[in-house]
């Protein structure tokens, strides 16, 4: 369902079923829906077992890199000894995506079950499940419904009567984007400050508190309890292009759409019936100029490269961005993008740890220089010096905050030059409020 | 136990080294620098400042050298086209909000982002019209000064408190370009060792008070010295400024203090720039102190060695392994009971480093006065005093009740730095130079025989302590001949097994038989 709309013909919903179900919410609700069936049958399973079928399923990582779920799981070593953790990513902060937000408003138990299986599946006990600090409705959502499991004895030292001892501890992260970084989000958790660890090692090795630790996105891990009752056939059957990109994907549409919304479809579905049927097309009067298609580390696509391009991890990026995380943000032809670039910008540049110098740096001096370029002031060597400085930030830092920096300048610049030169010549007037 | 070995090549020079190192230490081993900030080698690398990325062939992406492990058949390129333009660009970033005072700058001179911009940076910042951060000067400690502009956030001192002092006060604080170093709100940087943040400082952001625009340091001349605080033995650097002692730093020795000295060694340097120093030998001529040569003087003390008598010898805790030898040699076949003055205090060990604090026990060459036969502590040896009929004091610090001991003993000489007027009957007072004027050796609780070097010219006739007792020797029998240099004072106390200054060299060397080797 394009939740808060009606469903939509095109769509598939399977994570996005039972949104608006306030009954999903709870226990017996998401029993009656067919919940826990998953855990129980997982119970029931070897580690191996578990991580093939996933991976026979084609699942990939939702969080924006799109690694296969499977296989991160089977780097997690066996027999060593040592705590394993599963981290749970439910920092949702790329701006444009709102999707795992509404997995845990109505389907905590989705969550809360597909946590539960990834813990069997990596031989951890404990999951952490880390939760941006912003979301204090959904972390009440979910706060109560990991009490409602343990009650109910789904989870805790001998989960639905196995002998397997399951935790899942909710960890409200303080509002740094930055902790949506897997070795960041660890850090936070550990109560240290939330800057990104250079890797190696990686967290299969050494994570969470030094121990073998996986993490996974919150749509990955709800996806998992419906791979394990419709079995991975069905799963990886969901797709409409590639055979690489498989299973139904939420897209959070905002901008300038007649129904933004959060929309579950196939993988490989055009991302013309996503924008003109589901969400109904731009509004009226308006013709669509941008789209930035998976969060705002991705390149800003132009109405040409949307055209024919399916919805999958190689679609996007064969039309010259990327999936990511699926926050989608359509702007129409009243988009001023030097605008939208500055304020992306100037998001990254709040939001920089300031470990790296190139990032630290870079990211302030580029805002500046957009600021600069708005207000009028712009310098005719302004375009270059902000290309060279976003080659500077790219491809040099511990993390990925600085490169998704310099992304939309860069593809901002490279489909939108005339905005920026229209500035610079004083044929477009400075903006003078509201910067 | 044997080190397993790779083979790297860093620009076109091919290296052996041992498996787990760094491309960075790889590098220094090719002899070629990689410019750094953040990694240093007695701190964990975060590998934050990016400045020391270099290109490592097969590797996608530029890698931080500080934390690569070399491989077999590795191919490093630090000065390719593609890692001399990363650096430059990180260069040009590290610059854009650092204010550029260097003028009034303490660590213009030594500064490493003045070095590697010189080397690898752009002429002209395109970092135009806009304003630099500015955040006002903080002070953090009794000794340091933060200085936020000139920060570079490279963060070694939050970890040298973190990970090494493990007293965990300083943090990065806030985010983007708006962070900087922030102390715990209700903490002091007052750690003993704290003041190695200053050092470990790649730039002037972290400044010492007690050094603050005191001198530039291209003005200073540096000598190899040995703290002389404790039986510890940190290598330090004597700093000068025209024969003035203007600061002590530590010198890298990883066997012994690795990059750091405490604060109390740090600071205790104002004696070695005391005016009152003892300039001429002073003879006692019919109850009249009279100002002398070395030559009648040395035949003073070449007859007063030679009387008979038992002899009590009483040494301050600086001096130097020839001198205590050689006072032991000038009144060799007399009865002699010798002791060393070892001032008490706390030990402060520095956390993280096995083996290294300041020691309770405070006194440089206390295990080089045992190898050399002083032996007996300083109570009994002042309960021989009464009995004594000569006490030779080797610039030791008496208490009053001391003094008055001393005074009443039929014969004093004084190896002296400064005289003390509560011997004014000594017959000798022979002016001594201090521990930085001379060089000398100390042995440590290691048993490490460590050499320092001169670092100002003596007072007046000063003389090493080791010569004057030695020239009193020669004189006192025929055919005896006296060291001509301080190597060869050295080289002829038998405690030391043949030993020499070039065995030593400047980072020291272990007795092997120290303990079986003793000469009584």
């Amino acid at each position: 369902m394009g939740y808060p709309y009606p469903s939509h013909p095109k769509e598939t919903p399977v994570l996005s079923k039972h949104f608006g179900e306030v009954e999903a919410r709870t226990f017996d609700g998401w029993v009656a829906r067919g919940g826990y069936e998953a855990l129980k049958k997982a119970l029931a399973m070897t580690p191996e077992e578990i991580v093939a079928e996933v991976k026979a399923s084609g699942l990939r990582g939702r969080g924006g890199a799109g690694f296969p779920t499977g296989m991160k799981w089977s780097f997690m070593p066996k027999d060593d000894g040592k705590p394993h953790y599963l981290c749970c990513n439910a920092d949702e902060s790329e701006p444009g995506t709102f999707k795992d937000r509404e997995i845990i408003r109505w389907t905590p138990h989705a969550l809360i079950e597909g946590c539960a299986i990834g813990c069997l599946g990596i031989r951890a006990e404990t999951c952490y499940i880390y939760i941006r600090g912003e979301f204090t409705e959904p972390w009440h959502i979910l706060v109560a419904a990991v009490a409602e499991a343990y009650a109910k004895g789904a989870l805790g030292e001998n989960a639905f009567g196995s002998g397997r001892r399951i935790d899942i501890v909710v960890h409200r992260g303080a509002g740094a984007y930055i902790c949506g970084e897997e070795t960041a989000l660890m850090n936070s958790i550990e109560g240290r400050r939330g800057n990104p660890r250079v890797k190696p090692p990686f967290p299969a090795v050494a994570g969470l508190f030094g121990m073998p630790t996986t993490i996974n996105n919150v749509e990955t891990l709800a996806a998992v309890p419906v791979i394990l009752t419709r079995g991975s056939a069905w799963y990886a059957g969901l797709s409409l292009s590639s055979p690489k990109s498989t299973g139904s994907k939420l897209f959070s549409v905002c901008g300038h759409v007649q129904r933004p919304g959060t929309y579950e479809i196939t993988m490989g579905l055009p991302m013309r019936e996503l924008i003109y049927d589901m969400c109904g097309g731009m509004l009226p009067g308006r013709t669509l100029k941008a789209v930035i298609p998976g969060g705002s580390s991705v390149p800003i696509m132009n109405a040409a490269d949307i055209e024919d391009c399916p919805m999958d991890y190689e679609g996007i990026v064969a039309h010259g961005s990327m999936l990511g995380s699926g926050g989608m943000i359509v702007m129409d032809d009243t988009t001023d993008m030097v605008y939208q670039v500055m304020r992306l910008a100037r998001f990254y540049a709040d939001e920089s740890c300031a470990q790296c110098t190139n990032c630290r740096e870079g990211t302030a001096w580029t805002t500046k220089i957009l600021e600069r370029i708005l207000a009028g002031e712009g310098k005719p060597t302004d375009l270059d010096l902000l290309l060279s400085l976003a080659d500077n930030m790219t491809g040099k830092t511990i993390c990925v905050l600085s490169d998704s920096c310099a992304v939309p300048v860069v593809s901002g610049l490279q489909k939108f030059r005339g905005e920026f030169e229209a500035y610079l010549s004083g044929a477009t007037a400075p903006v003078t409020a509201g910067v | 136990m044997t080190v397993e070995m790779v083979s790297v090549t860093i620009d076109g020079v091919t290296v052996q080294v041992p498996k787990g190192s760094n491309v960075i230490e790889a590098a220094e081993r090719a002899g070629v620098v990689v410019p750094h900030y953040c990694y240093h080698p007695s701190l964990p690398s975060p590998a934050v400042c990016r400045m020391c990325l270099v290109e490592v062939e097969k590797a996608p992406k530029l890698l931080p050298a500080c934390v690569t492990q070399v491989t077999e058949g590795q191919v490093v390129h630090v000065h390719s086209e593609k890692a001399i333009k990363a650096r430059a660009g990180v260069l040009e970033f590290l610059l854009i909000n650092h204010p550029l005072d260097c003028p009034i700058c303490d660590q213009s001179g030594e500064c490493e982002l003045q070095d590697f911009q010189f080397q690898e940076g752009q002429q002209k910042t395109r970092f135009t019209d806009f304003a630099k951060r500015y955040n006002p000067v903080e002070d953090f400690g009794h000794d340091i000064l933060y200085v936020p502009n000139r920060c570079i956030l490279c963060t070694r001192c939050v970890r040298f408190m973190g990970s090494v002092a493990e007293e965990p006060v300083l943090e990065v604080y806030e985010r983007g370009d708006r962070a900087y170093i922030g102390l715990d709100q209700s903490q002091r940087l007052d750690h003993e060792w704290a003041g190695n943040v200053v050092d470990l400082c790649p730039v002037g952001s972290l400044l010492s008070k007690d050094f603050l625009h005191k001198a530039r340091v291209w003005d200073l001349d540096k000598a190899a010295s040995i703290c002389p605080g404790c039986t510890q033995g940190c290598n330090m650097t004597i700093d000068t400024r025209d024969e003035v002692v203007v600061r002590l730093r530590p010198r890298p020795n990883l066997e012994v203090n690795r990059h750091f000295i405490c604060d109390t060694g740090r600071a205790d340097y104002r004696w070695m720039n005391r005016g009152d120093r003892v300039e001429a030998p002073l003879v006692l001529d019919s109850d009249r102190i009279r100002a002398t040569d070395w030559d009648l003087a040395l035949d003073r003390l070449a007859v007063l060695a030679a009387e008979a008598g038992p002899v009590v010898v009483l040494a301050g805790g600086r001096a130097s392994c020839e001198s205590l030898g050689w006072t032991m040699r000038l009144v060799a076949g007399r009865s002699v009971v010798a002791a060393m003055q070892v001032p008490q205090g706390e030990e402060v060990p520095l956390a993280a480093v096995p083996n290294l604090a300041l020691r309770a026990d405070r006194a440089a060459n206390l295990h080089g006065a045992r190898l050399l036969g002083y032996r007996a502590d300083w109570s009994s040896a002042m309960g021989e005093v009464a009995a004594a009929s000569l006490v030779i004091v080797l610039d030791a610090e008496l208490t009053d009740a001391d003094a008055a001991l001393v005074a009443a003993a039929p014969q004093v000489i004084q190896l002296a730095t400064v005289t003390d007027p509560r011997l004014h009957d000594a017959q000798l007072v022979l002016p001594i130079t201090s521990m930085a004027e001379e060089q000398g050796v100390y042995v440590n609780r290691d048993l490490r025989a460590q050499r320092y070097l001169p670092a100002r010219s003596a007072p007046g006739m000063a003389r090493p302590a080791w010569w004057v007792a030695s020239q009193g020797w020669a004189l006192g029998a025929e055919g005896r001949s006296a060291p001509a240099t301080a190597a060869e004072a050295f080289a002829a106390l038998d405690a030391f097994d043949g030993l020499s200054y070039r065995d030593l060299g400047l980072t020291g060397r272990v007795l092997a038989t120290a303990t079986a080797g003793v000469a009584s």
